[in-house]
Formats: C-alpha cells, sequence, structure tokens
C-alpha cells in the first residue's frame, strides 16, 4: 500500500532524471521561486481562514443544542462536492465584472468581495476546502472523552477554560490532519486559481504539459512539491508532539453533554447560514440560473454517469478506509521509524497536481500492470494514490483518541489483532472511518483529470460530463450534472453521517 | 471424443467463430470536445460498420499520455485540437507516415510537411471584443497595433493556452526573436487580464470585463448558442498576411504499432469527407480545409483571411516561444 503512495514519487524521479540542465537552470530561476513563495504563503492564509470557519461550526454542530446539527452537518460538507474549476466559474459569474450578483449588491450598499488574484484565490480556496477541516474537527470532537472535560471542570476551570485548556489541545491530531489536506490541496489546485487569474506554482507544472510537451522539466517541479510536502509533514510531527490524547485511568466513556445555546441560537444559526449561503447556495443558485437562461439542447441521460460516479466514489471510499486502517494502526500503535515512514508516504503525492498523478499510474499500469491498464480497477488505483491520505487522516485523529488499554483487554481476552481490529477498534473509532469514508467519496465524485486519462473507455462520470460541457463554454449544459453531482454527494454523505449517530463511543 | 469434451470444442468453437464476425474496433484518443466531434464518429460506425471508442480528454494531457505509453499504447488514431500536439508526437516517433492520396486532399500548409498527420479544419487567429464598449472602426489592423498605450487595461489573453502560443511562434518566425519580444513587452505593460483558456476570455468578454481579448474564431458562436444571440461580443479579423491572421488546423495521425492502419485510415478520410467537413463550417463554425466544402456564411471565406505564409509543422517548436513567455515574465 504505501508502495503504490510512492509511485508517483519514483514516476517523478524517473522522468526528472531526464531533464537537461536547462531545466535546472528554469528551476532556480527567481521567478520560479518566486511563485512557489507565493503558493506556499496562500496554502497559509487558506489554512488559517479555513480553521477561522471550521472550529466554531463543528464545535457548534457536535457540543451544542445547534437546531437542525444534521441537516447544517451535511450542508456545510457540500462545497467540497464541486470540482474547483466549477466553483471558480460560479463566484466569477456571480461576483466578478458585470457578474450576477454586481448590481443588487451595489443596490444595497454591500461591497463585492474580491475574486481576482490572491484574495479571489484565497476566497474560492477556503470556500472549496474548509469542509477538510470541518469533518476532521467534527469527528476529533465526537471521539473525545468526555471525563477529561468533567475531570477538568471538577478541578474549578469555567467551561470556557477547559474548552481552551483540555479540548483544543486534545484536537490537535484532527488539527493537522485537516490543516494538512488543506493546505497540501491548495498547492495542487490549478483549477481556482487559473480561473480568478492568481499566478500559482501548479501552473508552472501545467504549463510544461501543455506548451512544451516537456516531462522531464514538469516531472522536477512535481519534485520541488514533493519535497515541500515532505517538509510540511516534518514539521507536523513535531507540532503534534509525544502527547497521549487518551484517557488513562478506568471509567467507561460516554457522549458529552450538549451545551445548551438559548439565545445564542440565533446568532449560531445566522452564522452558519451564512457559510452554506457562500459555499453552497451561490453555486447551486448561479447553477440553476446557467440552466433556466441557457439555450441547452437536449441533453442526453444523466442515468449513466450518475451511476459511474456512485459506484467509482462509493469503491473509493470503502478501499481507502480499509487500507487507511492498518497503516494508521501501525503510526499510532506500534509507533516506531519504518510505520511511521509508511503512513506519512501517503501523503507524497497529495501536494501534485493531478495530472501528475495520472501520469505516473499511466507509466505504472503500462511498464508493470498491464492486464490492469485501462479497467476500473486501475481507475480504483488512481483513486486510492490520491485520497488515501484523507482516509489515513481521519482514521488516525480517532484512532489516537482511543484507549489502547481496551485493545489490551481484548487481546489478553485471547482475540487475536485482526480480530481485536474488527470486533474492538474499528467500532470505537467509527466517528473517524465514517469521516474519513464520505471525504473520499465526496472528493472521488468530483474528480477529473485522473478520471479521465485512466477510466475505461467509455466511462464517463458527472464530473467528466460538467468537464465537457465547460471546455466549449456550454454552461448552460453544464449545470444539470453539476447539479446531480451536489445533490448525490449531498445524499451520499448524508446516509454516511447520519450512521454516526449510532456508532458514536457514547452509545 | 466423450461428451464433455466435445461440448467444449463445440463452445470453443462458437467463440472462436463469433470472434471473427464481431465488428472491428478502433480507438481513438480525441482532444476535441465529444459534443463537437461524437456525432461525427458515431456517423462513421454507421457507414463502414467499424466501432469507435474514443477517450476523451484535454490535447495535451492525452499527448503526454500518448508519450507515457509509448509502443504499448491502445490507442490507434490521436485527433488532436491543435497541430503543436501532433508536431510533438511526430517528433517523438509516436505516429505513423499516412498515405499519400489522404495527405493531398488538403492544401500543403494545413499538413505536416513529413506527412505524419493532416489537418481537419481551420482555427483563424481574432481579436473578439465588447460591441458595446468598443467601436469595429477603432481596432487596429495589425495585432501590433494592440500595444499602443489606448489599450491599456482593456485586454485580455491566455498565455498558457496552446493556440496563443501557437500565435506567438508564428510572430517569431514571421518578424522575428525581437519583435516578437517587443509585442509581447508591449502588450505586458497595457495590463493585460490573464485567463486560463479562450472560453474564459468570450465569457469575460459578455461581462464586460475586458474589451478585447485574443482568442479563436469560433468560440464566439458556442457563446452564443449558450447565451443566446444577443451576447454583445463579436469577431475583428485583421489584416491578411498580418501574423494576427493565422489559421491554425485541428488535425489527427495514426499511431506507430497500431494494428488497425487501414481502418484507421479510413476514418481520417472520413473525417475529410464532404459530409465531416460540411458538419464542422456549420456546427463548430470551423474552416472546412477540403476544397468545394463552403465555411459558414456568417466567416470570411478562408482564402480572405489571409493566413500568412507559413510552415505549420514549425509550430511544433514550442520551446522557444515558452522561453521568450519566460524570459518576458508573461509566463
Amino acid at each position: 500500500m504505501a508502495a503504490l503512495s510512492l509511485l508517483p514519487a519514483v514516476y517523478l524521479v524517473v522522468r526528472a532524471a531526464e531533464a537537461s540542465g536547462e531545466a535546472w537552470a528554469l528551476l532556480l530561476r527567481g521567478r520560479t521561486l518566486a511563485l512557489l513563495g507565493g503558493t506556499l504563503g496562500l496554502a497559509l492564509a487558506v489554512t488559517g481562514c479555513a480553521t477561522a470557519i471550521s472550529l466554531p461550526l463543528a464545535w457548534l454542530t457536535t457540543r451544542t443544542s445547534l437546531p437542525g446539527r444534521r441537516v447544517w452537518t451535511v450542508l456545510l460538507c457540500l462545497p467540497l462536492a464541486l470540482p474547483t474549476f466549477v466553483s471558480g466559474y460560479v463566484l466569477l459569474a456571480a461576483f466578478g465584472t458585470g457578474g450576477a450578483l454586481e448590481a443588487p449588491l451595489a443596490r444595497w450598499g454591500v461591497p463585492v468581495p474580491p475574486v481576482y488574484g490572491f484574495p479571489g484565490a484565497l476566497l474560492a480556496l477556503t470556500l472549496s476546502t474548509y469542509p477538510y477541516l470541518f469533518l476532521a474537527l467534527r469527528a476529533g470532537l465526537l471521539a473525545q472523552d468526555p471525563a477529561l472535560l468533567e475531570s477538568a471542570w471538577s478541578l474549578g476551570l469555567t467551561p470556557a477554560q477547559a474548552f481552551w485548556r483540555v479540548t483544543l489541545p486534545l484536537l490537535r491530531p484532527a488539527f493537522t490532519s485537516g490543516a494538512l489536506l488543506v493546505g497540501l490541496y491548495v498547492l495542487s489546485d490549478f483549477g481556482a486559481v487559473a480561473l480568478v487569474q492568481y499566478d500559482a506554482f501548479s501552473r508552472i507544472i501545467y504549463m510544461q504539459y501543455e506548451g512544451a510537451y516537456d516531462r522531464a522539466y514538469a516531472a522536477l517541479l512535481g519534485l520541488v512539491l514533493v519535497v515541500v510536502t515532505v517538509a510540511v509533514l516534518a514539521w507536523e510531527e513535531r507540532a503534534r508532539g509525544r502527547a497521549s490524547y487518551h484517557r488513562s485511568a478506568r471509567g467507561a466513556s460516554r457522549a458529552t453533554p450538549l451545551v445548551q445555546l438559548g439565545r445564542w441560537s440565533v446568532p449560531a444559526l445566522i452564522g452558519c447560514g451564512a457559510v452554506v449561503t457562500l459555499g453552497v447556495g451561490l453555486p447551486v443558485g448561479i447553477l440553476l440560473y446557467w440552466a433556466v437562461r441557457g439555450l441547452s439542447s437536449g441533453e442526453t441521460s444523466l442515468l449513466g454517469p450518475g451511476l459511474n460516479s456512485v459506484l467509482a466514489s462509493g469503491l473509493a471510499a470503502v478501499l481507502a478506509v480499509v487500507a487507511a486502517l492498518p497503516l494508521a494502526v501501525l503510526g499510532v500503535r506500534y509507533p516506531g521509524r519504518l510505520s511511521v515512514l509508511l503512513e506519512r508516504s501517503a501523503y507524497v503525492g497529495y501536494a501534485l497536481p493531478p495530472i501528475v498523478l495520472a501520469l505516473s499510474l499511466v507509466f505504472f499500469g503500462i511498464q508493470v500492470a498491464t492486464f490492469l491498464y485501462g479497467t476500473l480497477a486501475m481507475l480504483l488505483l488512481g483513486y486510492l494514490v490520491r485520497f488515501l491520505p484523507q482516509a489515513v487522516g481521519a482514521v488516525r485523529g480517532a484512532l489516537l483518541q482511543l484507549s489502547p488499554h481496551l485493545a489490551e483487554a481484548a487481546a489478553t481476552l485471547g482475540h487475536s489483532p485482526p480480530s481485536v481490529l474488527t470486533r474492538v477498534t474499528a467500532p470505537l473509532m467509527a466517528p473517524g472511518l465514517l469521516a474519513g469514508g464520505a471525504l473520499v467519496f465526496l472528493t472521488a465524485m468530483k474528480e477529473l483529470p485522473a478520471t479521465l486519462l485512466l477510466a475505461p473507455i467509455g466511462f464517463e462520470t458527472l464530473a467528466t460530463r460538467v468537464w465537457s460541457a465547460t471546455a466549449e463554454g456550454q454552461f448552460a449544459q453544464a449545470a444539470p450534472p453539476a447539479l446531480v453531482l451536489l445533490a448525490i454527494s449531498a445524499l451520499g454523505v448524508g446516509l454516511l453521517l447520519s450512521q454516526e449517530g449510532r456508532a458514536s463511543p457514547g452509545s | 471424443m466423450p461428451p464433455p469434451t466435445r461440448r467444449l470444442t463445440l463452445l470453443l468453437a462458437t467463440l472462436l467463430t463469433s470472434t471473427a464476425f464481431a465488428a472491428e474496433t478502433l480507438t481513438v484518443y480525441s482532444g476535441r470536445n465529444e459534443r463537437l466531434v461524437g456525432p461525427l464518429y458515431k456517423a462513421f460506425t454507421e457507414k463502414t460498420g467499424i466501432e469507435v471508442k474514443v477517450r476523451y480528454g484535454e490535447t495535451p494531457q492525452l499527448a503526454a499520455t500518448l508519450e507515457e505509453e509509448g509502443a504499448k499504447t491502445p490507442a490507434d488514431v490521436f485527433v488532436a485540437q491543435d497541430a503543436g500536439a501532433l508536431g510533438a508526437l511526430a517528433k517523438a516517433g509516436r505516429l505513423q507516415p499516412l498515405p499519400k492520396d489522404l495527405l493531398s486532399k488538403v492544401d500543403a500548409r494545413f499538413r505536416s510537411t513529413e506527412g505524419m498527420w493532416v489537418g481537419l479544419s481551420g482555427r483563424a487567429r481574432v481579436v473578439a471584443y465588447n460591441t458595446a464598449k468598443v467601436k469595429p472602426e477603432a481596432l487596429p489592423t495589425s495585432i501590433l497595433g494592440f500595444t499602443e498605450p489606448s489599450w491599456k487595461g482593456r485586454i485580455g489573453w491566455a498565455p498558457t493556452n496552446g493556440s496563443f502560443q501557437a500565435f506567438v511562434t508564428a510572430l517569431r518566425l514571421l518578424k522575428g526573436d525581437a519583435a516578437a519580444k517587443q509585442w509581447l513587452e508591449g502588450i505586458k505593460a497595457n495590463a493585460p487580464r490573464t485567463y486560463k483558456n479562450n472560453a474564459a476570455i468570450i465569457e469575460a468578454l459578455g461581462r464586460g470585463e475586458i474589451d478585447v481579448g485574443f482568442v479563436n474564431h469560433y468560440y464566439l458562436y458556442a457563446a452564443k448558442k449558450d447565451k443566446g444571440e444577443a451576447l454583445p461580443v463579436a469577431n475583428h479579423f485583421v489584416a491578411a498576411g498580418d501574423p494576427g491572421a493565422l489559421v491554425n488546423v485541428a488535425g489527427a495521425g495514426v499511431l506507430k504499432g497500431t494494428k488497425k492502419a487501414a481502418a484507421a485510415q479510413k476514418l481520417i478520410s472520413f473525417l475529410l469527407d464532404a459530409q465531416a467537413q460540411k458538419h464542422f463550417a456549420t456546427e463548430t463554425f470551423e474552416y472546412p480545409l477540403v476544397p468545394g466544402v463552403e465555411a459558414a456564411a456568417t466567416l470570411p471565406p478562408l482564402s480572405k483571411v489571409g493566413s500568412p505564409d507559413l510552415d505549420l509543422s514549425k509550430l511544433e517548436d514550442l520551446r522557444g516561444t515558452l522561453k521568450l513567455l519566460q524570459e518576458t515574465g508573461v509566463l
């Protein structure tokens, strides 16, 4: 499994070795490094803003009496379902010059949000990626043992102090796993930054494929991203520290009592509403506007692509969670150089633009696994390599909250390690597993570049259908599949998260 | 023979014979959009009975995939959005020469000089403009005219787009590197807005975000189909012989190592037939390249567009262009 995750890195090294001296000179050019710096800055800024949004939302939907928590949770995750090249167009269509909302906002004297350059990229990417942190923090909060909070209260801390000194530090693994996903994703993204006209590092990589057909130089640039990823992972490990996140004393765990919001419910609801409007309401509105206004000719049935999308994404979600489990267990329960390395290797390819990932799998398929090439299995492999970090992060966060004593008790009662895993550990980690599965399902539904190149010929998904229309400027025809994509994603996430209630450690 | 073996032999025989009668299939990697060319592939199957399996994608990504797949590629035909991709593949030795009768269907300007690929339809560079904000008389007759300071903040371009880069290559070949550098710096001084592709430029023109944009001629018609005839955008063709009047081609080539070369050539021949050429003219508003087929009535005829005298295969040299774009800080 770890070997597969390292595939992109291997491919990059092979291709980069073919790079000429000129390529190296270009790489070290001031402008290249400046672009890298700018993109890293963007990644940090987006992570910061996403945290500012997700932390309160995660707390509101898990620890308070906010009405309609389930529904809000699903709605707040939905921006993840939208491909960035669509959300970019949506922002421009709404707030860009001559956009749909320019006149109404001017009438009410509301300033138009900036949608170009760095601020535009910040807005677009924050809205697209905050659900990563949201889901991770939620899983972290749900899995926390209330006894730790209660001990804090009994020792004289106020609820606010307890939150800062107990709850937040306990969220560190969840936070870092979510932050990693957000930050690394920003590095890899091309769709959003291209549309808001921001010069990002990913653009130079795409340029090499589009202009020079120079895979060697592109590979060299990709390796830079891999190096950055490794550095970020090293920092994350240091930041996480060696703290233990579970209880050490005996006792059973229960659900944390909810904070009653009372009159604070209204501002809380308004806050949630605002985020959902920007993240979901706006895209849906613009898509409907395109669909209605457009002179679309008869669109062929969406049933085929819809079923394909669900099949591929569903399988990817299951595979990713199943693959993440042993990796996370190894990394957490049996820490050591090798196991940690294996677990971290899952992230190596994550910051790479998807085209690089797709080509590395083409390379693998053609040279090594020819019988797999062109089959659905190849596509699932691609999804697995791309989305494993998401599953690993969520699973690891949940595992860290679990006391090893339960597993040890089961072992002393005669269970073999796999049996312990399936009958004790996994059910207790359910919130983390479900969050991981939901995450992979959402992002697999909208995946495009790898799907275009690796899927069996003729295997259309909703995402490829949307792309096919937007590539020719046919936004009216892009709207129906995009809306169906959102609807199915909402259903899928809703279903997965509905299992959360039944599976939390308190029950 | 004991019964089970007899049954097995019968089964095997049926399988083998059924394979012999099964339809032949061609695998096409198509950088041309399904909406545009899908109907043509279907018409080909109806006419010849040869099944066509198509992998749609972006031309450069498909080209990179073909290079990555190398000799083991499952593809038989590559239909590309621009000649640069075909040139790159030809240079990498991934294409096989096409028969002379196929090549001679189009003018020598619109095919590879080594016979590795053939153009299917023409795509003219134009300056699209917002009709509400710009009068056609105010538009320069040469692409070089847009470096005038009066155009500051009004231009949109897509420097990462293949067609734009092909145009810059043509500019370099026709006027020299120094003049091309001067033009790029001149436009850059006019603070142009950068877009991802031609469709995004037209969309922005429609909203009045920019006044003029450097695009290919047919995107206007797709946008009008999507947003309605009232879209305030029109095409401006620069003077004949100007580098800005470049007509690039979308084309096709047959992959080396394919076992279905005959069927592949049949497909390309079909795409050069009157029926397919007329489809390009009426559905996508591109220029048909085969003599005898008229372009759409709203377009100036190809002869009047006056594409500068240039060997299109030379547009394959994008490396020099990219270097220039990076030197001038455009990319």
